[in-house]
């Protein structure tokens, strides 16, 4: 992308406009050069990665799509793309809903809406580790309050939450929800207060009930920040690692092993970088997919005012 | 029931809600003054009878913590001043000058955007191992020099000036640098406060790469230093949590100074486009 590599235009330019090209390229140069040494060129190189074996040490062998087929084969790899699938199921529907419902409910102008919003937040902006490390230990099944709090309540089987190959899934989904919640939160209010007072003032006046207004006004009209919403939660669960590496280390017997979790696993503790960037790719092909569905659907649902 | 009954049966649901999402943090900021015993008493209790800050002297003992505080400080801090600068040129280019394959090179920076991040991580990896630079600084600091999201949010806004503006400056004579030094970062002001909250938090909890970037203790970030620790001391939890919560203050009191700064960044990336 060097200015060099522009093709030459038949249109004569004038020289003010030659040097506005000129001071345009060189605004652009520190991040040209950055971008495409950390970002365009190692997307290519991972490609090329995705067909080799190699262990940092050894001669890179290029085994075609060997480490493709060998995923195709891969139990583990079946399971992970199956947890991984469930985290994504489970855990954006039900934080898309609860984020719309407290949005709605803060954006009737209920007292205190400041204090709420900025404690919806917080969680977004705390590091995962951390979040992850105090959930752990409220998740602990011996000394953690949440079974506390379930045999108060008379719970007898208590769940083994992390310990359990049931539960421990579920444990890694809540502290999602809990964690990007007010995040989904903050966009539905700003899409809420994007859409005009009076728009519902004129519905009210032509009879329409509070259901009616919802179904028929606000939901589509704020169906643009529903669909951003929707895709950036689903980029963003299949990326699922710090949880489950501070939570369950992908235990007990991989129920929790997801798909950033073994790519991870295979490149960084077996150093097998062919075959994690191979999974790598994967999960770059399932964004992708996901994400370009979605600009198709969303012709049948999104309401561009 | 009326609307003032119905505001109030919402109030007190949002208020449960409330404790929901804060309960993690009381709780963790309270096993930080448990002496260690404590931990395993059953049932729980939110206060110990006996608080003490001896965790809060024992964590910077055990492990080397100031300097992954330190550390993090420098990374997150010098990552936001390279971005600043590098995204806010990159953004004056892209919305206040013509050049040829100017929308190309746009759509390419936003398409960046689509790629999860864990795709580049193995060749930057490779890449950082053969220029000798893990446990480096700049190892972890020029990966995120530069940014499409900002780059991007900062472009939105640069939109809005009125091209007269920018145009009489240069009908006086102005270069494009000092139109750029004098006009339009003063009048970006607020799309560049957004963009460093955003960045220092989100490179204060940024966690994978300084993972396998890092070998020596001395050159962990906090976030690192932290999840190590509980590979370490697993079960001392009034240990971990104090380092929880040391490791979230500065975060956290970013975001409280600067929360509608950071909200209109996010609102930004998200009504921005249309």
């Amino acid at each position: 992308m060097a200015p060099s590599l522009v093709a030459p235009t038949r249109v004569k330019l004038t020289r003010v406009a030659r040097a506005e090209e000129r001071a345009a390229w060189l605004f652009l140069a520190p991040s040209l050069v950055l971008f495409a040494i950390f970002t365009a060129i190692p997307v290519i190189s991972a490609f090329f990665i995705s067909f080799t074996q190699w262990n940092l040490f050894n001669e890179v062998t290029w085994v075609g799509l060997g480490n493709y087929l060998a995923l195709a084969g891969d139990e583990i790899f079946a399971k992970v793309l199956g947890n991984t699938a469930y985290f994504v199921l489970v855990s954006v529907p039900v934080q898309i809903v609860l984020a719309l419902l407290c949005a709605l409910v803060l954006n009737r102008g209920i007292k205190g809406q400041t204090f709420f919003r900025v404690v919806y937040f917080l969680p977004v902006v705390t590091s995962t580790i951390a979040a992850a490390l105090v959930w752990a230990w409220l998740f602990n099944s011996n000394f953690g309050l949440i079974n506390a709090a379930l045999s108060l309540v008379g719970v007898t089987d208590l769940p083994k939450w992390m310990g359990s190959t049931r539960w421990a899934m579920p444990a890694i989904i809540i502290v999602s929800i809990w964690q990007n919640l007010g995040y989904a939160m903050v966009l539905f209010l700003a899409g809420l207060q994007n859409i005009g007072k009076d728009v519902h003032d004129a519905a009210a006046l032509d009879g329409a009930t509070g259901w009616d207004r919802f179904w028929h006004i606000t939901l589509p009209l704020l169906s643009p920040t529903t669909f951003f919403v929707l895709v950036i939660s689903i980029i963003g669960s299949f990326q699922v690692f710090e949880l489950v590496l501070v939570m369950t280390k992908a235990g007990p017997a991989n129920a929790t092993n997801t798909l950033v979790y073994y790519i991870y696993q295979n490149g960084f503790q077996f150093y097998q970088m062919g075959y994690a960037s191979a999974a790598a790719m994967v999960l770059f092909l399932i964004v992708l997919a996901f994400t370009l569905v979605q600009y198709k659907l969303q012709r049948r649902w999104v309401h561009y005012g | 029931m009326g609307k003032t009954a119905t505001d109030w049966v919402l109030f007190v649901v949002l208020l449960i809600g409330a404790l929901l999402m804060s309960g993690p943090f009381v709780w963790m900021i309270a096993t930080s003054f448990k002496p260690a015993a404590d931990v395993f008493q059953f049932p729980p209790t939110l206060f110990t009878a006996d608080p003490q800050v001896e965790n809060y002297v024992r964590i910077f003992s055990t492990i080397p913590f100031g300097r992954a505080m330190a550390n993090s400080l420098v990374v997150s801090v010098l990552v936001t001043l390279l971005q600043l600068i590098t995204c806010s040129m990159a953004a004056y280019a892209f919305a206040c000058l013509r050049f040829r394959g100017r929308e190309v090179l746009f759509l390419i920076y936003l398409a960046a955007l689509m790629v999860p991040s864990q795709v580049t991580l193995i060749p930057n990896f490779i890449l950082i191992k053969s220029l000798g630079w893990i446990d480096t600084y700049q190892g972890l600091i020029l990966p995120y020099a530069f940014s499409s999201f900002g780059t991007f949010l900062l472009r939105q806004y640069l939109k809005s000036i009125p091209a007269e503006l920018l145009e009489a400056a240069r009908i006086d004579g102005a270069s494009h640098a000092q139109i750029y030094l004098t006009i339009v970062l003063p009048l970006a002001k607020p799309a560049l406060g957004a963009l460093a909250i955003f960045t220092f938090v989100a490179q204060w909890n940024n966690f994978l790469w300084p993972l396998i970037t890092t070998t020596k203790p001395d050159m962990q970030v906090a976030i690192v230093a932290l999840a190590t620790l509980q590979g370490q001391y697993n079960t001392d939890w009034p240990l971990l949590m104090t380092g929880s919560v040391i490791a979230i203050v500065p975060v956290l009191l970013v975001f409280v100074f600067g929360n509608r700064a950071f909200i209109a960044g996010l609102t930004t990336g998200a009504f921005g486009g249309r």
